[in-house]
C-alpha cells in the first residue's frame, strides 16, 4: 500500500501517522507539504490531527483551502482512500468532502484522554477488519470534536451506514450528535473521525486497538 | 470601501461559548442578562466603488471561507 501524510504548518500527529504506517507496511509514507500541489500515485492520503495554521479563523478553514487540498480533493473524487484523524477530519468538513461541521467541544474544555468507540459500520475499506459493534479504546485529544449536522443529514448518515464509530453512550467526550465519533463520504473512500488510532497501534503506547484500522487498508488497498 | 462582517451561529445551534459568558456575566451581578450567543467581526478594506458588486464578492468571500453555513450565517454592512 503506498500512502502519503500531509503535513500543514502546525501539524503535530504527521509523524505518529507516518510511524504507524510504516511499521505495518514497511514503507515510509510520501510527506507532503501544504504547499505541494500535486501527489505521487498513492491508494491512501492521511490528513493528521494538530492546529493547522494555528485553527485561525475556524479549525480546519485555512488547510482547507491550501494547494495540496485542490490535489487531494480530486484524488478523493477518483476514489482514492482518504482518512482524517482529528484536526485532518476538520479539514475535511471544511474542505466539502465529509458533511457537517466540528464545534466546539460542548463542555469548552479540551478532552484528552481514552474513550471507549464502538465500530458502527464494518463496510468500508477502513473498518473491514473490525467486528460490528466491536468495542476499542482510541484516544482523543481535542477541544473541537462537537460533530454537528442538520437533522436531514444526521438522518442520511444513519440511514446509509455513513457512521463509521461512536462514542459508547456515557463517554461522549464533546457532546458530538447521535455520539458520532467518525463518519464517512457517500462513495465511502474518505472517513474522518477525531480519535487517533496511529497512537494505539504499539502495545508500548498502552494500546493496538488502532492497529486493525491501517491492517484493514492494508489488505483493501495492497 | 470599507466592509464589516458579522458571522454568529445560526439559531438553533447551540452556543456553549455565549452560554458561558452569559452565566459569567449573571455571576458578576449582571442579572438581568438573559441568553448571549457570541460570533465574530471581521473588517475588510475593499479596493471596490461599486456597492453592489462589492456585496456580491464579500457574498462569495463569506460562502467560500469566512463562514461556515453548516453553523453559521453571515451579514456584511458596507462603509464608502
Amino acid at each position: 500500500m503506498k500512502s502519503a501524510v500531509i503535513v500543514f504548518p502546525a501539524s503535530n500527529c504527521d509523524r505518529d501517522a507516518a510511524m504507524a504506517i510504516e511499521q505495518l507496511t514497511g514503507e515510509k509514507p510520501h510527506m507532503a507539504w501544504h504547499r505541494d500541489n500535486a501527489l505521487p500515485d498513492v491508494d491512501l492520503i492521511v490528513l493528521p490531527g494538530g492546529f493547522a495554521y494555528g485553527d485561525y479563523l475556524r479549525c480546519g478553514a485555512m488547510a482547507a483551502q491550501s494547494p495540496i487540498m485542490r490535489e487531494v480533493k480530486k484524488k478523493a473524487e477518483d476514489g482514492t482512500a482518504v482518512l482524517g484523524i482529528c484536526n485532518g477530519f476538520q479539514v475535511l468538513t471544511e474542505a466539502g468532502l465529509l458533511p457537517g461541521a466540528l464545534m466546539r467541544n460542548a463542555n469548552l474544555k479540551f478532552v484528552c484522554r481514552p474513550v471507549g468507540l464502538e465500530v458502527e459500520e464494518t463496510q468500508s475499506v477502513f473498518t473491514r477488519g473490525y467486528g460490528k459493534g466491536e468495542h476499542v479504546v482510541f484516544p482523543v485529544a481535542h477541544g473541537d470534536g462537537n460533530y454537528f449536522a442538520d437533522d436531514e443529514t444526521l438522518d442520511r448518515l444513519e440511514g446509509e451506514g455513513r457512521i463509521a464509530f461512536r462514542y459508547v453512550p456515557g463517554e461522549n467526550p464533546n457532546g458530538s450528535a447521535h455520539n458520532i465519533a467518525g463518519v464517512l463520504n457517500e462513495k465511502r473512500n474518505v472517513l474522518g473521525l477525531m480519535p487517533h488510532p496511529e497512537r494505539v497501534c504499539d502495545p508500548l503506547l498502552g494500546g493496538t486497538d488502532g492497529m486493525a484500522l491501517f491492517k484493514s487498508l492494508i489488505e483493501a488497498l495492497s | 470601501m470599507k466592509a464589516r462582517i458579522f458571522v454568529t451561529l445560526k439559531n438553533g445551534v447551540l452556543d456553549p461559548q455565549g452560554k458561558a459568558i452569559g452565566h459569567a456575566l449573571n455571576g458578576l451581578g449582571f442579572e438581568k442578562v438573559g441568553e448571549v450567543r457570541q460570533g465574530k467581526v471581521i473588517d475588510m478594506e475593499l479596493a471596490e466603488n461599486d456597492e453592489e458588486s462589492a456585496r456580491a464578492s464579500l457574498k462569495q468571500m463569506c460562502e467560500r471561507l469566512l463562514a461556515n453555513t453548516v453553523i453559521e450565517k453571515y451579514e456584511i454592512e458596507l462603509k464608502a
